[in-house]
């Protein structure tokens, strides 16, 4: 029998995270993500798994931390507010070294804002979010394949490092249907977790789960031992996906589902004669900075053009890795609105000089 | 010489922080010699709260888990559900569980969580010294109630246990005080039934502890004690409301 089968982005998360061995999801309905515990309220019965209908996104994330310090492989999954909602969660989560998967399939913004795709939690997501010096590793796919994928993933990466991961969709993404192709086997890590609590069971200590330090120089050591962690997560896991960079004229760069416009929109460009290449972090944090540094230097590159769901958020760090070696130029849309390729091959031409 | 009181294993070495004539660690004894006596130290975790006793974390002897403040339900939902042959219990106070953690409590109990909740009521936030909390008195002063507690400005106290009471999933409720020996006694009593609802499968089970705050409220340890007996008593009957003929 062929794995390969017609499937919901929100579905994939769901049926992603029971092959990567997380049994325990807790979750509060939201739009447009819900899918994923419709999913998981059957699946995790035929697995003697938990899922877990919460009061609220604060409970829920709140059960994540409990789940996640038990040793078990959790998720969470929500969509803008309720990922506000979350924050001081994840905080915890960060402080107390918990691996855990949270999941935001983003809607427009601010506020209750509306529940088509957008990216306008891309600040919340790479720079914190919540109180405090914490990174979460971001996942960004573009497609519904890699969207199983980086969920496998998202388990082993959390475990690795005692860090929460976050995937950062979108609404298309999670609503839309494409073929996806499932492993027999999933690639799954088994790290040892001495310290989560089981119980004491005959260990000569007890063991606690805690993210408060009243003293000064206590909290400062745990701080540099966390920043110690994340500089190795960023010189171990940066994934991003570079096309036709070679020679290239014009770099666009996107993440997620504008990407796949932006690929489009090459083959539109090369016709016209303009090399355009693509730049696409895969991991949101930590950020390719040096992909972007290194492509930026060759002499065939005369400007970047970066294009979001949102105001202009990543573009900010494309920006501080460019360095001013080249212009980096913006085109975004917003609530629900998706850049069309005419938009932005009328950008591209501009910015190759071919308008005339 | 023959030794005539030992410290419970159920608690670590380290010395509690709490001021003098709190009672917060009588009711930590009280968990952990029960927790000895039903030889469930090595398979109770424990979730300690936001507030005073943020680090009993550091006293109990089973494993423990610090939690957001209010977020003690949510987190021991969890881990219950992960460990179903453990014990979990929630050790907050009043703030913690009534006010910022209204939600989670009312939820976890609905759910019939079989998890035990020990709620320690002192009518007061006591870490950020002296706040009016949900269970605040009427009249009562509080740095945030300077005119003593007015209903018609400041509304009304709440009663918990009555409130979870109305809960199918709450099993077992009761509220007790530790006063004096005799109601301490009654105090570990009700502990204990509780962890033994729980260890039945039954559902949820609370106790709340009515204790006392001598620095925030004021007052020397025997005069807390005789505050808590002359007016929290009347706000807050003690007595089992949930579970009364329940035989565990």
């Amino acid at each position: 029998m062929s794995n390969r089968v017609l499937m919901k982005g929100n579905e994939v998360i769901a049926e992603a995270a029971v092959r990567a061995g997380c049994r325990h999801y807790f979750g509060y309905p939201i739009t447009p993500q819900t899918e994923v515990m419709h999913y998981m309220a059957t699946r995790m019965a035929e697995v003697n798994g938990t899922m877990l209908q919460a009061e609220s996104e604060v409970a829920a994330i709140n059960m994540v931390y409990g789940a996640a310090a038990a040793g078990a492989r959790v998720m969470t999954t929500s969509s803008s507010p309720g990922i506000s909602l979350k924050q001081e969660g994840i905080s915890y989560i960060a402080g107390a070294e918990l691996p855990a998967v949270v999941v935001n399939v983003v809607r427009s913004g601010p506020g209750l804002g509306g529940i088509l795709p957008a990216q306008g939690d891309y600040f919340q997501a790479t720079k914190g979010g919540g109180h405090g010096d914490y990174r979460n590793i971001v996942l960004a796919p573009a497609s519904i394949q890699e969207l199983y994928e980086l969920t496998v993933e998202a388990f082993n990466l959390s475990d690795r490092y005692r860090m929460l991961t976050m995937i950062l969709g979108d609404g298309a993404l999670g609503q839309m249907m494409e073929p996806v192709e499932f492993r027999d086997v999933e690639p799954i890590e088994n790290v040892a977790k001495p310290w989560a609590l089981t119980g004491r069971k005959g260990r000569s200590e007890h063991n606690t789960v805690t993210s408060i330090y009243i003293e000064a120089d206590v909290m400062e050591a745990f701080n540099n031992k966390l920043q110690a962690k994340y500089a190795k997560v960023t010189e171990n896991e940066i994934r991003v996906e570079c096309v036709d960079c070679e020679e290239p004229e014009i770099i666009l760069t996107a993440f997620g589902l504008v990407s796949r416009i932006c690929r489009n929109v090459m083959q539109l460009a090369a016709k016209e004669g303009i090399k355009v290449g693509l730049i696409r972090p895969i991991t949101l944090w930590p950020f390719p900075s040096q992909t972007y540094a290194e492509i930026a230097a060759k002499p065939s590159v005369k400007a970047f053009l970066d294009l979001e769901l949102n105001c202009g958020q990543m573009v900010e760090d494309v920006r501080l890795a460019v360095n001013g070696a080249k212009p980096v130029h913006f085109h975004g849309r917003t609530g629900g609105n998706l850049p069309t390729q005419h938009e932005i091959l009328e950008h591209i031409r501009t910015l190759a000089g071919r308008n005339a | 010489m023959k030794p005539v009181f030992t410290r419970t294993t159920g608690l670590t070495d380290k010395p509690f922080h709490y001021c003098p004539g709190c009672t917060h660690g009588i009711i930590h004894r009280l968990i952990a010699e029960v927790m000895v006596e039903m030889n469930i130290l090595d398979t109770t975790i424990g979730v300690s709260p936001v507030g005073c006793t943020y680090n009993n974390y550091e006293y109990f002897a089973c494993d423990m888990i610090q939690a957001a403040h209010g977020r003690a339900p949510a987190v021991g939902t969890a881990i219950k559900r992960v460990h179903p042959e453990n014990m979990v219990f929630t050790y907050q106070g009043d703030g913690d569980l009534a006010a910022i953690g209204a939600a989670e409590i009312v939820h976890a109990a609905a759910r019939g969580e079989k998890i035990s909740t020990f709620f320690v009521n002192n009518a007061v936030y006591g870490m950020t010294s002296g706040q009016m909390a949900p269970t605040t008195l009427i009249g009562q002063v509080t740095t945030t109630s300077p005119f003593g507690r007015r209903p018609e400005f400041e509304g009304y106290p709440i009663n918990v246990s009555e409130m979870i009471a109305t809960l199918r999933g709450a099993v077992y409720v009761e509220r007790v005080a530790v006063n004096d020996f005799s109601h301490i006694t009654k105090a570990k009593k009700a502990i204990k039934k509780a962890f033994r609802v729980q260890q039945e499968g039954l559902g949820f089970s609370m106790v709340e502890i009515l204790s006392t705050c001598p620095t925030n409220w004021g007052k020397d340890p025997v005069a807390s004690l005789r505050w808590m007996e002359d007016a929290m008593f009347k706000q807050y009957p003690l007595g089992i409301y949930r579970g009364q003929d329940l035989e565990v």
